[in-house]
């Protein structure tokens, strides 16, 4: 019985981590525009950090063969050819963390030619970590607890 | 929970006990292989269109870590083409009843060979050249290509299945990681073994062959070293063998006592680490040293890479495991509580896989319907578009595998640490792995 109502806290406890609104600060909306090079196999610069609801441009500059960029989560993308640039406006009203990539075949390392866009903060980071430390908080009570009525049964059955 | 015995169940027994199904999956195994190595030589060399690179690093890969490791352990090693040409050429049959008279020199792996250093070896040469086989087409081909050769080679001079056992590079982390899946290859009766006379199942008899993976079923209490060919099963004269369903994990309430095995849980574990970073991370520098192999920026990686691997991680694990006494060696203890860190590593490959392979699942169709990218498009979808995969679901699902991982770790930590000592330093250490890991990937 113990064990089933720990199990229920923890588990609450866990969807509250998972999923309970958190305060967002007011900031007001802003536009916002990104210079970002692309080369072989990297964008430069690499890591973007915006307010949520702001209207961001990234003005993609290709330094060597074509390139795109993909905003996963935002299912957005633009291309360069070598040597110009294109231009990506969106509202960035998904908060939270996403990466961007190449979305155009550019050699051998393509795949992994990755950016990172963060969107307000990185929420489920932070949720993530906490329900890593909820479980190991929580490890502890309810392991003892499989641990004692591991020891009656064996008690039990010698019986 | 018991276990229970899959092998009772008619069509199960007879369908691994003929060696017809086996062989039918092993020769599409077969010609799958030899197509992936054509195809990294002769095909197209654009990584993402190239049928080797997306059905060996992307599908094979996906099927491997994200199901058959976790869930059927050794599963891949059962049907895994790569021993089949030596094994046939050293047996001098493929389906024929066992020939007494080796064909080959049949010697005997010397004993220094025999522990998993070799593979431990081999699997971090591939990860250090992992960017540039990951992404070329050629270079894939070859090692792929090496391996069957040198498995053929190590046929021809040794006894068994010597490549599989004592030098696949992917063969050793399965086998540290099939201890926590659900399914296991026992023996049923202890005493039917100890008085079977000739243990046909070792040594082989006119009903099949002696264990290829050179394992003693009698005597087995770990998938780590069972290859699941099912060989014994065929052999076994009192119908012994059986294929159970088990919980996760059983076997790692019995800590390894080796420091190669101990090891290879930290090469697997730092290895996770090392890729979530370098290559799903937004590190140009770290991808530029990764890939441009030979260079001055690729042996630091190289140094740092070994460094984190063999003398970080093992490191940090010592100095923690020190801060508690215990009546055994700190090498035994070091030994047995790495035994911790085989379930959380294993879900931190799939929680890295997850990442990896919904991103770039789509170019399966492209691949599938222009393996050679001579123009055709058998299945119509030649021209499909990249589009990543169930991108809103990926953070959760990385985070569930990472957290259960933990505490599968820790409660692992518990059942192999020694009475009377605390297991606190061990789960401290795999939280704040855990931690790092998931700011790697999220």
């Amino acid at each position: 019985m113990r064990l089933h109502f720990s199990l229920l806290l923890l588990v609450m406890a866990g969807l509250v981590v998972a999923f309970a609104p958190l305060p967002v600060p007011a900031v007001a909306p802003q536009e916002r525009t990104f210079e970002v090079d692309a080369r072989q196999y990297a964008y430069s610069p690499s890591e973007l950090k915006v307010n949520a609801g702001d209207t961001v441009t990234i003005k993609l500059v290709s330094t060597d063969v074509v390139h795109g960029l993909y905003v996963d989560g935002y299912d957005i993308s633009v291309e360069a050819d070598p040597g110009q640039s294109a231009r990506l406006t969106f509202v960035a009203d998904k908060p939270g963390s996403f990466r961007f990539r190449c979305n155009v075949t550019c050699g051998a390392m393509h795949p992994f030619m990755i950016g990172k866009i963060t969107v307000g903060t990185n929420d489920w980071l932070y949720r993530s970590i906490g329900l890593a430390s909820l479980a190991v908080i929580g490890f502890f009570p309810l392991s003892s607890f499989l641990n004692q009525s591991k020891k009656k049964d064996e008690r039990n059955i010698a019986s | 929970m018991n276990r229970i015995e899959l092998t009772r169940i008619p069509f199960i027994k007879n369908t691994l006990k003929s060696r017809y199904p086996q062989l039918a999956v092993f020769i599409v195994m077969l010609v799958g292989y030899i197509f992936a190595i054509l195809a990294g030589l002769i095909g197209t060399p654009v990584g993402s269109h190239n049928f080797s690179i997306v059905f060996v690093w992307i599908a094979w890969w996906a099927i491997l870590i994200l199901v058959a490791v976790p869930f059927f352990g050794r599963g891949w090693c059962a049907v895994c083409p790569i021993p089949l040409p030596g094994e046939w050429l050293q047996r001098g049959a493929i389906l024929a009843p066992p020939d007494k008279r080796p064909k080959w020199l049949n010697l005997r792996v010397p004993k220094m060979f025999r522990n998993i250093w070799m593979q431990n070896i081999s699997f971090l040469l591939l990860a250090l050249f992992s960017s540039a086989l990951l992404t070329t087409p050629n270079i894939t081909g070859i090692v792929l290509a090496a391996m069957l050769f040198v498995a053929i080679g190590l046929s021809a001079i040794f006894e068994r299945r010597a490549f599989c056992r004592y030098l696949c590079p992917v063969g050793g982390f399965i086998g540290l990681y099939s201890q926590t899946a659900p399914i296991e290859l026992r023996i049923k009766d202890k005493q039917v073994c100890v008085k079977c006379v000739g243990k046909p199942c070792y040594n082989g008899s006119d009903a099949g062959y002696g264990c290829p993976w050179d394992v003693f079923p009698g005597g087995m209490t770990k998938n780590t070293y069972c290859g699941l060919c099912m060989e014994c099963i065929r052999t076994c004269p009192h119908d012994n063998i059986a294929v159970n369903l088990r919980p996760f994990s059983a076997d790692l309430a019995k800590p390894t006592a080796r420091l190669d095995e101990a090891f290879k849980a930290f090469i697997m574990f730092g290895a996770a680490m090392i890729y979530a970073g370098v290559l799903l991370g937004p590190w140009g520098t770290l991808k530029d040293a990764a890939y441009n192999v030979g260079t001055g920026a690729w042996f630091m990686y190289a140094v740092i890479f070994l460094a984190i691997i063999f003398i970080v991680l093992p490191g940090l694990f010592t100095l923690g495991i020190m801060t508690t006494k215990g009546r055994q060696s700190l090498k035994q203890r070091f030994m047995s509580l790495s035994t911790a860190l085989i379930p959380l590593g294993l879900m931190f490959w799939v929680a890295f896989s997850l990442s990896f392979v919904l991103t770039n699942a789509s170019y399966i169709l492209a691949a599938l319907s222009d393996p050679l990218a001579l123009g055709w498009n058998l299945f119509g979808t030649a021209n499909a578009a990249w589009q990543p995969m169930l991108t809103t679901i990926l953070a959760p699902a990385q985070t569930l595998a990472l957290v259960v991982g933990l505490v599968w770790s820790a409660r692992t930590a518990q059942k192999v640490n020694e009475a009377g000592t605390s297991t606190i330093p061990v789960i401290v250490y795999c939280f704040v792995a855990t931690s790092i890991m998931l700011w790697l990937l999220l």
